[in-house]
């Protein structure tokens, strides 16, 4: 506050304080605008993701498939597929953990670049307003986004435990998709939580989408009036894909057959 | 001719100075046109402060025309009020009823600081404009008007920007305090025209990060839009964005070579 009357130098110049300064991605990322450049890439690698995720499971409604002669879950040889991609170049599983690796990489930078600007807006505004606000245009989303990022951050935790690591699921067997994801879902809490967190999802994408047109300087009057059309798109495609996997399995559509093989089985067999 | 509005409650901040608690007071207006300015109303209010032998309500005014960007308010949660497009010396009380209570409060913002009553010190966006806002010309022979040609799309966008009368509503009605808008601005007006070329990546280079020291960051609410007297869009914020990118390539050659 005692800087009130206090000013500072009249420079009058608009070449930067020294020519000092840090490696190139530490310079820029230590400003606010650098940080929202991060913000809506790590932004894009989630999204790219989170659709593709959502495309991938699609497959649970393919059901089975004849592969060598045995009647397979579809999205079990897609798993597998996943494991084997790029497999005469690297060995198997290599190119996935590569993938791993820049999402998990994306993700903390997300959640480091978030901390970091919000602290920043903690600080320059220490004194609240005192009366109400009338906000005009922020909407929900865009001013839920640290909740929504919180509740997507825990869930994912969740979901790994639940369908990657099987920690959360008592019926898990590792690589038979179907039967985990069945065997997950058809617990009534459990489906509840998928539903609710894939709309706080949804939430956090609709702002998202929108704001990394934004914070990429991607501003062009050819394609501005789409840009909330894009980000509904998104938004609204993730959420129906998503949800409708926890409805299904509670409606019976998924379900589980035992007598269908398993990939590992037919995996076996090939291998003999 | 004109009507009057009666009963008018006006729950105005009050605050001694910088360092000392504030809080709010309450006032009540008897009667009062509603051609009158809602500055012209804190004045008449002032003066029958004055006359009571209490303490006049301080606040920043200057033209009174909308040009000057000196006065500010938050009133009734909106900076500027709830006109659209509307620097407060420009809001009317005929937008307002009778037996309304109108909540005034300042800009809040730890870069602006209040220095009494409904008073702010917006200095810091003195600082960034001192750091790059400006184009940097030679003395000598006036040039022939139109020397040089820009196209009119492009004056025009630059004008859009240039609007911005600096009354820092944009911070004040940002939920993270942050000035992109009138930073944004400020670049994107230097920045489109053919004379802002030479210093275009060192200026907005300079002014992000002068920006950084006072002001919060931006999260593409659109309230600063909004709440803009000019209307200023914040299609400047991403050109400032796109350049502060292109600045830090450009100005790494020009670093590496000194």
């Amino acid at each position: 506050m005692s800087q009130t009357l206090r000013r500072g130098p009249v420079s009058g110049t608009a070449v930067g304080r020294g020519a000092k300064r840090k490696p190139f991605l530490l310079d820029f990322y230590s400003t606010a605008v650098g940080k929202k450049y991060v913000m809506a890439i790590t932004g894009i690698i989630g999204i790219g993701f989170v659709v593709s995720h959502m495309i991938g499971n699609l497959k649970v409604y393919i059901g089975t498939v004849t592969e060598g002669g045995q009647e397979v879950y579809d999205i079990d040889v897609y798993g597998e597929f996943l494991r084997d991609l790029l497999v005469p170049i690297l060995p198997r599983t290599v190119f996935l953990w590569l993938l791993r690796g820049v999402l998990i990489g994306a993700v903390l930078l997300h959640i480091h670049a978030a901390y970091g600007l919000t602290v920043m807006n903690r600080k320059a505004r220490p004194v609240k307003y005192q009366s109400a606000r009338d906000y005009e245009v922020a909407n929900f989303a865009s001013r839920t986004m640290r909740w929504t990022g919180i509740i997507v951050a825990l869930f994912i935790i969740w979901h790994l435990a639940d369908l990657t690591w099987g920690w959360a699921n008592p019926d898990f067997v590792r690589g038979e998709v179907y039967r985990n994801l069945d065997a997950s879902l058809s617990r009534i809490p459990v489906a509840i939580l998928y539903v609710v967190a894939n709309i706080a999802l949804g939430i956090h994408l609709f702002h998202g989408t929108w704001s990394l047109f934004q914070s990429m300087g991607w501003n062009n009057p050819k394609f501005n009036q789409w840009r909330k059309g894009a980000a509904a798109g998104v938004a609204t495609l993730v959420v129906v894909g998503n949800c409708s996997f926890p409805i299904m399995v509670q409606a019976g559509v998924i379900e589980f057959d035992p007598t269908v093989t398993s990939v590992h089985e037919l995996h076996e067999e090939a291998a003999e | 001719m004109s009507d009057k509005l009666t009963y008018i409650t006006l729950k105005i901040w009050r605050q001694g100075g910088p360092d000392t608690p504030g809080q709010f007071e309450h006032h009540v207006i008897e009667e009062i046109s509603e051609e009158a300015s809602f500055l012209e109303m804190l004045d008449i209010l002032n003066e029958q402060l004055i006359e009571a032998g209490k303490e006049a309500i301080v606040f920043d005014h200057d033209c009174r025309e909308g040009i000057c960007g000196t006065c500010s308010l938050m009133i009734d949660g909106k900076a500027h009020g709830p006109e659209k497009g509307t620097a407060t010396c420009q809001l009317h009380m005929r937008k307002f009823s009778s037996g309304d209570t109108i909540t005034v409060e300042p800009w809040r913002a730890s870069a602006f600081p209040i220095i009494k009553d409904l008073m702010v010190d917006r200095a810091p966006l003195d600082r960034i404009v001192e750091s790059g806002g400006f184009i940097s010309a030679e003395t000598g022979g006036a040039p022939d008007a139109n020397l040089i040609p820009i196209p009119k799309p492009v004056a025009d966008a630059a004008m859009d920007a240039a609007e911005c009368i600096g009354c820092g509503a944009c911070v004040a009605a940002c939920p993270n305090g942050a000035a992109n808008l009138f930073t944004g601005a400020k670049v994107t007006h230097l920045n489109l025209l053919p004379q802002g070329q030479a210093e275009r990546y060192q200026r907005v280079e300079a002014m992000v990060e002068t920006m950084d020291e006072y002001f919060g960051s931006c999260t593409n609410h659109g309230e600063c839009e909004a709440a803009c007297p000019k209307s200023i869009s914040i299609d400047v914020i991403a050109v400032m964005n796109a350049d502060y990118l292109k600045s830090k390539f450009k100005n790494r050659k020009k670093l590496s070579r000194t």
